[in-house]
């Protein structure tokens, strides 16, 4: 057992103070607040946050062992935790993590005997342009990103550096900005966009402006936005909410951390717009807890933009006000899904609704409620400027506009690319990416929950019903890029491992389908006879019959890695 | 908004059956006399659609849908065991009987035996394993027999006792049914109202007495064994 100071009672009290009386909604904020502090959250502190917050102890006991970044007893002081997800896991992560338990004697899930250190391996970080990548946790310090891991820096206790790496055909939401650091707002300017629609346009006519675009969600599922607004707008039952959806952990998808880590104020415009025209005056920030950078830089932009006045109590002086407050995620993939993201605001284990009814009418605390991802929001306020035509120059009918892509694993420059939709893969990866590194195998679009192309189908035009009519899918944007010295069975280990890691286990299909999987795709090399028949059997049974889009998704790169390579699943 | 119609009408494997609005498909077919399996189901609790067993086809849709949960509208065609909807069955009893002991679950033990499940069909697969938990003079907990439905820990809460002992601890494959910090049920909030052992449909949870008697003890020496179990105690320190 490692040697710990017991936590004082005279602290977790005035913790527990901070939050008391809020009820359940503040319970994420409050174990964050006891993890940091303590790096634990033990039964004392679950019962005095019980009393404090009115939430039975087992349930918070439930809560904490949903979340994989809270720990219900004590680790090492540090946790350093290495990325061995697909694009790190090309990037040496195995190697790494090897050699960090070397150093300290240990083994991956393991603690020194000292008490300082623990080891954990971990699915994909967010940070695949720079793998392989490592989070680190110090006791009453937090979080820090190691973007390329580190061993030396992270044992001598240095801070972590990354810059992001950008590229832009269009340069709407990327173009010359420092990449180090978090654009200003005295150089972002001032929200004309936001100035625009509160002196000028009635809701409606942002709605109507926003549904022109053509503009549709860039988290993944590419639903209309206009039309989720104006059924929000619409929707009875008071207050409205907008939530931001800045929980990005597909593995491979990094476009919505470079944008909150660079140009924070665009998305802060993008949702003030956003809650203007369908009637809300509070928003949340729903950030994976795994970017604490992007979390510091989005607080500050927030405080910048609360001192301008162009967000709190009665914006330029328009009569409209908007709190927003940025709650942070604890290490759990499901949580990105809308309905599991609502019930983690509320102080709950992640677990994913039944939908109908869905978030336009019922979302977060029940109420309406428009959910949107980071880079969904970051469109917003060019259209407001400049019309819905204007971003129809790009793109095709169906795809309109621009989108990031987060291009990762054997190019020359991984990075997130700004291109307009219909351009082909190819030119993402030859012109942009400056070409791939060694001779092209494949390429997994869409992330884990994506599906493998062949060489031969990179002159696709990368919209979503060109990748739809063969079959792929454009999903949050992510292209993994794999060259021919990878061993294709080895990136579905590790896709097998992520799902089981991150099933929320509500449901049979994907709570057991996820384990089984895993478990075949670890012998793939050695299988047992009937194992491609059990694949195809637990794919088809989690695809059609999960709950949520997390087991609906689970098998979709072994299926498609099983008609592209045949030769990989013996019978 | 239009006023929903009181009644809706829809066909299930080929019958046209009409009902009020607002019934589910399961209730539909049921009283059709189309039986359609379930296992997280219960009267006495909310639907919260988990096992997936009573998945039905509607339309020919890209998913299937539980029956449990989806209200019938007009015109729905379903289908309740077409080939996709058995292929879905089948591979959640092979799986769920491979990770769990469904042997005192004996509505289960009907479904794998309709749906032909193949008891070797995963045959390294991880078993969930659990100790027996003895810890109360009322029943014992023997999560090995546990199908995560649910049931008892909604009863233990808002679906009846507000009591909140039990909770989920873990996720995904490792989830699992304990109290805060693992402590002993004399240690919880447990007021050994029962209800839970009432609804559990696998005998994971089960009378002391039944449990005893099987071990081959008697009645005396099950009250005896169970003495100094009943009193609730001063939470202990987890380290
Ligand atoms: C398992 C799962 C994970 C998801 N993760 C994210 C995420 O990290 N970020 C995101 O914006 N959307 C994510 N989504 C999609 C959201 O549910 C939702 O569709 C999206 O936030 C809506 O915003 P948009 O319309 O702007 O795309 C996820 C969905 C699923 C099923
Ligand atoms: S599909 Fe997976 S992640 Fe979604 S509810 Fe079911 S178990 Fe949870
Ligand atoms: S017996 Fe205890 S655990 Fe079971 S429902 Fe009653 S109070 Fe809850
Ligand atoms: S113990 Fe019984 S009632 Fe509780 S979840 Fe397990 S099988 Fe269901
Ligand atoms: S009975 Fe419908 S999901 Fe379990």
């Amino acid at each position: 057992m490692v040697d710990q100071p017991s936590p004082e009672p005279v602290t977790l009290e005035r913790i527990a103070a901070g939050f008391a009386g809020r009820g359940r909604e503040a319970l994420l904020p409050a174990l964050w607040a006891v993890q940091t502090a303590y790096g634990y959250i033990g039964p004392e502190a679950v019962q005095v946050l019980s009393q404090a917050l009115s939430v039975p102890e087992a349930d918070i006991y439930g809560v904490i062992g949903f979340y994989s970044m809270f720990y219900d007893r004590p680790t090492g002081r540090t946790i350093i935790r290495v990325c061995t997800s697909p694009s790190c896991g090309l990037a040496g992560a195995d190697r790494a993590l090897h050699d960090l338990c070397d150093r300290l004697g240990i083994a991956p899930g393991e603690t020194t005997p000292d008490g300082q250190y623990t080891v954990e391996q971990t699915t994909c970080l967010g940070l695949c342009e720079h793998a392989p990548a490592a989070l680190v946790s110090r006791q009453g310090a937090g979080e820090q990103q190691y973007a390329p891991l580190d061993i030396d820096a992270i044992l001598a206790g240095q801070p972590g550096h990354h810059a992001a790496v950008i590229g832009s055909m269009t340069r709407v939401l990327l173009r010359d900005l420092p990449t180090d650091r978090a654009q200003t707002l005295a150089e972002y300017g001032e929200y004309t966009a936001l100035q625009r629609a509160l002196s000028d346009l009635m809701p409606e006519e942002v709605i109507a402006k926003i549904e022109a675009s053509g503009l549709v969600g860039r988290g993944g599922a590419a639903f209309p936005t206009g039309l989720k607004w104006s059924f929000t707008r619409r929707a009875p039952g008071a207050p409205h909410y907008v939530v931001c959806n800045a929980d990005e952990s597909e593995p491979g998808t990094f476009k919505d951390r470079v944008l909150l880590e660079i140009r924070p104020h665009l998305l802060l415009e993008g949702l003030a717009i956003c809650a203007y025209a369908i009637g809300a005056e509070q928003a949340y920030i729903f950030i994976r807890g795994e970017y604490p950078l992007a979390t510091e830089r989005l607080q500050q932009a927030i405080a910048e933009a609360e001192a301008a006045g162009y967000l709190g109590e009665n914006i330029l002086g328009s009569g409209f006000s908007l709190r927003v407050e940025v709650r942070r995620g604890a290490g759990a993939y499901i949580c990105g899904e809308e309905t599991a993201l609502f019930e983690a605001i509320e102080g709950k284990r992640g677990y994913p609704r039944i939908k109908p009814p869905f978030p336009t009418t019922h979302g977060l605390f029940g109420k309406p409620t428009v959910i949107n991802n980071v880079e969904t929001l970051c469109k917003v306020p060019g259209i407001i400027n400049r019309g819905g035509r204007w971003f129809r120059q790009w793109g095709t009918d169906l795809s309109t506009g621009i989108k990031l892509v987060a291009v990762s694993g054997h190019v020359r420059r991984p990075g997130v690319y700004e291109i307009p939709l219909g351009v082909t893969l190819r030119h993402v990866l030859e012109e942009l990416c400056g070409g791939v590194v060694g001779e092209l195998q494949a390429v997994l679009m869409g992330g884990a929950a994506g599906t493998f192309l062949k060489p031969e189908e990179i002159d696709v035009r990368l919209t979503f019903e060109d990748l739809r009519a063969i079959g792929s899918t454009l999903g949050s944007g992510a292209i993994m890029v794999f060259n021919d010295t990878v061993d294709l069975r080895d990136v579905l280990r590790r896709i097998g491992e992520f799902f089981q890691h991150e099933s929320c286990g509500k449901c049979y299909p994907c709570q057991l389908g996820t384990q089984r999987q895993k478990e075949i795709l670890e012998r793939l090399a050695a299988p047992l006879p009937g194992d491609r028949q059990r694949l195809a059997d637990i794919g088809q049974t989690m695809t059609e019959s999960s709950l949520c889009g997390l087991g609906q998704t689970a098998a979709a790169a072994v299926l498609s890695a099983m008609r592209q390579w045949p030769e990989l699943f013996p019978a | 908004m239009a006023e929903p119609a009181s009644t809706v009408t829809l066909t299930i494997d080929g019958q046209s059956v009409t009902v009020p609005a607002n019934t589910t498909i399961l209730e539909a077919a049921r009283s059709i006399g189309i039986d359609i399996p379930t296992i997280c189901a219960h009267d006495a609790t909310t639907p919260r659609g988990l096992c997936r067993l009573c998945v039905v086809d509607i339309n020919r849709g890209r998913l299937l849908q539980p029956a449990c949960i989806v209200p019938c509208q007009d015109g729905m065609v379903v289908e309740t065991a077409n080939d996709r909807v058995r292929t879905s069955r089948r591979t959640i009893l092979e799986m769920l009987n491979s990770a769990v002991d469904l042997s005192q679950a004996p509505a289960i033990q009907r479904y794998l035996a309709e749906y032909g499940a193949d008891p070797q069909r995963f045959p390294e697969g991880r078993r969930r394993e659990h100790p027996v938990l003895d810890d109360n003079a009322f029943y014992i907990r023997d999560y090995n027999k546990c199908v995560m439905c649910w049931r008892c820990v909604q009863v233990c809460a808002e679906d009846a006792q507000y009591i909140f002992a039990l909770s989920i601890d873990a996720r995904g494959f490792n989830s699992h049914i304990t109290t805060a910090f693992d402590i002993p049920m004399p240690e919880s909030t447990c007021v050994f109202c029962g209800q839970c052992v009432g609804v559990c449909p696998t005998n994971a949870l089960k009378p002391k007495i039944e449990w005893g008697l099987e071990q081959g003890l008697s009645p005396d020496q099950i009250r005896e064994a169970s003495r100094g179990l009943r009193r609730r105690q001063k939470p202990i320190r987890v380290e």
